[in-house]
């Protein structure tokens, strides 16, 4: 089973427990009235998707309730680090990308 | 006119006369308790404290206990409070209506189902993925996990007895699924 970092509880806890949330760092316009329909239709509707590394929300569901962000490989399902909501996006090193990349292809 | 007050009526326990037992587990329902459930900022904390008599626990996965009340940390601004029946835990709500917090009564939401014995981590493990040994969930440790499709709150009573706390509506599923549990082992 996967385990994931939670950084609320402070440790690692079964993937049941968790709830994925989507993408995160989406800030919502503090002008929402005011905006055109297809700028609402962006920020609301149109996701990155990205192949390979992505910033997401996750919500500790059946634990302690709290939403956090994740950076994982869309790929590999890994994780590289959880961190508390309202903290700025992380760098992620190039050696902590390369520790979650899937197998190449060919690999056996 | 039916006498519409409600004191000398019965409430019935959701798992009234359920037992279950073989040779090393044994899950009954727990007594009827008095709960509230907690939700307070930090700054709020010292006062409660002192109107429930009790530290409220700041880390995860603990409880803090005294006498029969227990208060569980289940998330960084969120605690369950059990005390007995008789208690005036009851009073809570209303001895905090004028702090910023929020405290519900939830005694007859939820119900309590215990389970003891050798195979009680076991049991649980059936439905319940959390790592329940003695170095990751000693005596005391709490947490609001799931078993099986249902919501759970743990609470490690003893070396090898569980309160299983679950919502009123769901314990005949946690029930049965304890006791399909303790059937397989
Ligand atoms: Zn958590």
């Amino acid at each position: 089973m996967l385990l994931i970092h939670c950084p609320y509880c402070k440790e690692d806890r079964p993937e049941l427990e968790f709830h994925g949330a989507g993408e995160a760092h989406i800030a919502r316009p503090e002008n929402i009235a005011d905006i055109s329909d297809a700028e609402f239709e962006k920020f609301f509707f149109i996701r990155e998707n990205q192949k390979g590394l992505v910033f997401e929300r996750w919500r500790h569901l059946n634990g302690c309730g709290r939403f956090f962000n994740a950076a994982r490989h869309s790929v590999s399902d890994k994780f590289i680090c959880t961190y508390k909501a309202g903290e700025a996006k992380p760098e992620i090193t190039e050696e902590q990308l390369a520790s979650v990349l899937p197998p190449a292809r060919g690999d056996k | 006119m039916a006498d519409t007050s409600t004191s000398d009526l019965h409430r019935n326990h959701p798992l009234e006369n359920q037992l279950f037992a073989t040779g090393n587990v044994l899950i009954k329902p727990g007594h009827a308790l008095a709960r509230i459930s907690l939700r307070a900022a930090g700054d709020q904390i010292e006062e409660i404290n002192q109107v429930l008599s009790l530290d409220l626990p700041d880390s995860p996965k603990t409880s803090v206990a005294r006498d029969e009340r227990t208060a569980l940390w289940l998330g960084p601004d969120e605690w369950l409070i059990l005390d007995n029946l008789s208690s005036d835990l009851h009073e809570l709500p209303k001895n905090l209506a004028q702090m910023l917090c929020s405290a519900v009564d939830i005694s007859h939401r939820n119900t309590s189902i215990i389970v003891s014995g050798k195979g009680a981590v076991g049991v649980l493990n059936t439905g319940c993925p959390q790592n329940l040994s003695m170095e990751a969930f000693p005596v005391g440790a709490c947490s609001r996990t799931i078993l099986g499709k249902s919501e759970i709150i743990l609470l490690r009573i003893g070396t090898s007895t569980f309160h299983v706390e679950c919502w009123r509506s769901f314990s005949d599923y946690v029930w049965k699924y304890l006791v399909d549990g303790a059937k397989t082992l």
